[in-house]
């Protein structure tokens, strides 16, 4: 349910964005997600749709990018993809790991008319 | 035409995150925010640790709920200054509500604030509340599978609290799996066993609390 709080976000970003280009309508948006978030594609555009009614991204394409999660072992400093979180190096089993990317929440991108 | 925005989604609520967290850091206060499923005993849990800590150090507690007053009345009968938040429908707390509720509270005289979330897996850990840990509490009760199916929480965890393992052997619940899962998604995460029901393993909780009072006081003065 936390994807109605991001989709406000968005669109008090988007709000923002547009007022400083002077878009009299937004027709896209682009988000990046990483794949760390817990995030249904379905819900965020379902609650896209209904938050912004009387928007100026009224009637706007949601597009979202989910971003692969991926690592390096502190121990070997392999890089490898996180996949089906699992998050132990493939080359040493080590579980001393960062996070290279998969984090992202983004508003990356947007398109509209003025 | 195409405008790049480039702008974190929840930066309005890491903003305010983070000027928590440096104003808890000013006054030495330690922050815990607990988050687990409703009824995987939080409250109890929580209550055992202000029995705990009473006299020793001073605590205070922040209640979040989706409705009612029942945990913090209950918070309340330990005498400790607790403030409620009823979020009235949304799942988790978010930065602004907190920085609301620990303007009631004397922070210099306040050594540690437990945040209790509303109870639920998914959302409270996507948001930064300015807290030093995240502390994921689960039990026996609700089997062996939470680690895998709720994944972010048992990665931005820095403790996790086992509750109800008096019930081991009454429930579907096998600890190799649960334990394995858990290496799988973060091979550093403590795991401290407790049953708030008989007091098992709640030593092992409240050395960890100590300790990390002392790593982030540089020093531990409070704990007497």
């Amino acid at each position: 349910m936390h994807e109605y709080s991001i989709i406000e976000n968005v669109l008090s970003i988007v709000a923002e964005t547009a007022a400083a280009r002077s878009l009299s309508r937004v027709t896209t948006v682009t988000l990046r997600i990483g794949r760390l978030h817990q995030v249904s594609a379905d819900i965020m555009r379902f609650a896209f749709t209904i938050a912004s009614q009387d928007t100026v991204a009224h009637g706007a394409a949601l597009s979202i990018e989910f971003v692969d999660i991926t690592a390096r072992c502190h121990d070997c400093g392999a890089q490898f993809v996180v996949g089906e979180h699992v998050y132990v190096c493939g080359a040493c089993g080590g579980a001393d790991i960062d996070i290279l990317s998969g984090d992202e929440l983004i508003v990356q991108s947007m398109e509209g008319e003025t | 035409m195409e405008i790049k925005v480039m702008k974190n989604i929840l930066g309005a609520n890491q903003q305010r995150a983070d000027n928590v967290r440096a104003m808890l850091r000013g006054h030495n206060t330690l922050m815990l925010n607990l988050i687990g499923s409703p009824g995987c005993g939080k409250t109890t849990l929580l209550e055992k640790t202000l029995e705990r800590f009473k006299g020793r150090c001073n605590v205070a507690v922040i209640e979040g709920d989706v409705a009612s007053d029942r945990d913090a009345r209950r918070i309340q009968a330990h005498d400790v200054p607790v403030v409620l938040i009823n979020t009235d429908g949304a799942c988790h707390l978010e930065s602004i509500s907190i920085e609301k509720a620990l303007a009631e509270f004397d922070l210099d005289a306040i050594d540690i604030v437990f945040v209790e979330n509303v109870g639920n897996l998914v959302c409270p850990a996507e948001f930064d509340i300015g807290e030093y840990a995240k502390i994921a509490v689960s039990s026996v009760a609700e089997g062996d599978d939470k680690p895998e199916k709720y994944p972010l929480l048992f990665r931005e965890a820095k403790a996790v609290v086992l509750n109800k393992t008096d019930l081991t052997g009454l429930c579907e619940f096998n600890r190799n799996t649960f334990m394995e899962s858990l290496g799988r998604l973060n091979g550093r995460l403590p795991v401290l066993e407790v049953s708030c029901r008989n007091g098992t393993g709640l030593e092992g909780w409240f050395s960890w609390i100590e300790e990390a009072l002392r790593i982030y006081t540089g020093s531990g003065p409070h704990i007497t």
